[in-house]
């Protein structure tokens, strides 16, 4: 087990080299030019002489392999960079936002979890009769609903029946916890309902497939309590594609909340993933392309993890 | 009664009229009704974005200052923008803005997929490895990161949106093929063709290509409501189509607490489009995965 979990943790390294590695090739045969995009959107009048020295500054005047030397030794160094916009560290740009991010994503995870199993199990149990028929459209529903127009149904609806504005500047929840769920609460719920439609498909599906199995049909001879026969024996399995949807839905809400943090005006990573590429910063967009695939490869490997937990004919060799 | 068959005989004695076994279509409405309507409103859809000059009450893009922010009512269905521009107008020129990008998109995306998937599983050793750890990495994106990158590498414009959403697709298009192919690539008819010296192409697109139809068209359909979904985002984070192009989620744009207290409707009814489109092309695309191959279910 323990030389399971080492041997993949090393894997994971040169996966990660191989990303950067695509992201540097691709990021640097885009047309369009940080420095002649940001000084001239300064308005003032620019000489090529300037337009140089910025370039020199930043080591875009170097040659390709050059720049690709500093940015793997950067690399090692777990140095991602500064900005080239901001001139801040990559690093600490990203930390800035990733909090608020990965909050909203347990969140909306939380909200899925809670009504995507109970919706479920529910549905497959009375396969066919009317819940089950509901929750088939609460889940092709969800489905086809952008979530940053429900995002904008949600404000629309408190604003007009409550005239309640949710909060528009982030709170850390360790300042005041009540001021940050306010506001978190409603993308966690637009969000969460496209996610829970998923995984309440995934349920109802992997449920149905467990519910024919012998071992269930063995359970009911018994005579063992419907309880009992369906969260010992039936649930416990039909989880494991649950799990694995679950999370890698998780891992892309790192990167995959774009368009939701725009319409609740949180400043999170999807956020600056926008910001970063209309504004052409390399370092930047490399620093977030390279967390984006960390979290789809970290939780992959975690999910692994958990399928032996949920399922202990898995083992590790 | 001479000359009839002894099955025709007994059917008849039966009183059962021998059936006519009915055209694949006409099954697929019979057995799939709710992909049936999902297929209707595609076409419907269709319809209206291909005969929107003579469909739409006003023209999209005419702006008309002296009816801002009109509410829905007789002269204008679906009330009027922040340009006095009629919403239902440009709904209704927003339908061809997504269909072109959703089927431009998915066609494309799915086709080259495929086309790569065929090949590497053909190919396999090297080739097929190379690819696939390529694949790999590309699919560690959440699509709408993937499409965001190639905006920003190729540039905004609806042509520009439909080749990074058709980029973003490829990957997971040719994970399904080459799946499919793998176990084409080891049939007999296909050692046959090797064995009579048919080139490369040759056996890629005459005999495993038709034969990977089925996953092919089941991941075109998956893409297309995802397609107009991806549209409808990146036209609404301004990395899209761009003004006054009519498209829904451009609609959008600016929409949420800017136009709540004074306009709502120019916030649901573009966003009940997108929805009603993406509803569509998937429970017609699941009817279609369900008829095609039952074994696709994902």
């Amino acid at each position: 087990m323990t030389r399971y979990v080492l041997t993949r943790l090393l894997l994971i390294l040169p996966t990660l080299v191989t990303v950067a590695v695509l992201i540097f090739v691709i990021m640097r045969v885009v047309p369009g030019d940080i420095v002649a995009l940001r000084l001239v959107l300064g308005g003032s009048y620019i000489t090529p002489g300037v337009l140089e020295a910025e370039r020199a500054r930043l080591g875009l005047d170097k040659p390709m392999w050059a720049q690709f030397v500093d940015y793997l030794a950067g690399l090692v160094r777990l140095d991602l960079g500064t900005s080239m916009w901001s001139g801040a560290p990559v690093a600490r740009e990203i930390a800035i936002r990733l909090p608020l991010t990965l909050q909203l994503a347990v969140m909306a995870t939380l909200v899925a979890v809670a009504v995507a199993i109970p919706l479920g199990t529910l549905a497959a149990v009375y396969r066919g009769r009317w819940i089950d028929h509901a929750v088939q459209v609460f889940s092709v529903a969800g489905l086809a609903v952008p979530s940053f127009w429900l995002g904008i149904l949600l404000i629309l609806f408190l604003l007009t029946v409550f005239h309640y504005l949710p909060p528009l500047t982030y709170t850390p929840p360790w300042v005041d916890l009540r001021a940050n769920l306010a506001q978190l609460v409603w993308p966690a719920l637009a969000v969460g309902y496209r996610y829970s439609a998923v995984a309440a498909r995934m349920t109802r599906s992997a449920l149905l497939d467990v519910l024919r199995e012998d071992y269930v049909r063995t359970a009911w001879a018994k005579g063992l309590e419907r309880r009992v026969i369906l969260r010992r024996h039936a649930l416990r399995n039909a989880l494991l594609p649950v799990v694995t949807v679950i999370g890698l839905e998780f891992a892309f809400l790192i990167g995959g909340l774009v368009v939701t943090e725009q319409v609740f005006n949180l400043n999170g990573v999807g956020k600056l993933i926008v910001d970063a590429i209309s504004q052409r910063d390399y370092t930047l967009i490399q620093g977030l392309m390279l967390l984006v695939a960390s979290a789809y490869i970290l939780v992959n490997f975690l999910t692994d993890l958990l399928y032996a937990w949920l399922d202990p004919r898995i083992t590790f060799g | 009664m001479a000359g009839e068959t002894v099955l025709e005989r007994v059917v008849a004695v039966g009183g059962v009229a021998p059936r006519r076994p009915a055209h694949p279509v006409a099954r697929f409405l019979r057995r799939y009704p709710l992909g049936a309507a999902g297929g209707a409103v595609i076409l419907a859809m269709l319809l209206m974005g291909v005969a929107a000059p003579w469909v739409a009450p006003y023209n999209p893009v005419a702006n008309d200052f002296a009816n801002m922010f009109q509410p829905p009512g007789a002269a204008h269905w679906f009330g009027t923008d922040a340009f006095g521009r009629d919403v239902l107008s440009r709904i209704i020129y927003g339908a061809r803005t997504a269909m072109i990008v959703g089927f431009g998109a998915s066609v494309l995306g799915a086709t080259v997929g495929a086309v790569v998937g065929v090949t590497s599983a053909y190919f396999g050793g090297w080739t097929d490895l190379a690819v696939q750890r390529l694949v790999d990495i590309m699919i560690s994106f959440p699509i709408i990161i993937l499409a965001l990158a190639i905006v920003a590498i190729i540039g905004v414009g609806t042509d520009k949106l439909i080749l990074a959403i058709a980029l973003s697709f490829i990957p997971r298009a040719e994970r399904v093929v080459r799946a499919s192919a793998l176990s084409v690539r080891e049939t007999v008819y296909v050692e046959a063709a090797r064995a009579i010296g048919a080139g490369h192409l040759r056996i890629i697109f005459r005999h495993m290509a038709p034969n990977v139809v089925a996953p092919y068209l089941v991941m075109l359909t998956s893409f297309l409501g995802q397609a107009i979904l991806l549209e409808a985002s990146l036209s609404f984070l301004g990395l899209g189509v761009s003004e006054p192009t009519p498209a829904w989620g451009l609609m959008l744009r600016g929409a949420a607490v800017d136009f709540a207290t004074r306009a709502p409707w120019m916030a649901v009814f573009p966003g009940l489009a997108i929805s009603v489109a993406v509803l569509a092309f998937n429970v017609f695309g699941d009817a279609l995965r369900d008829a095609l191959d039952p074994r696709l279910r994902t």
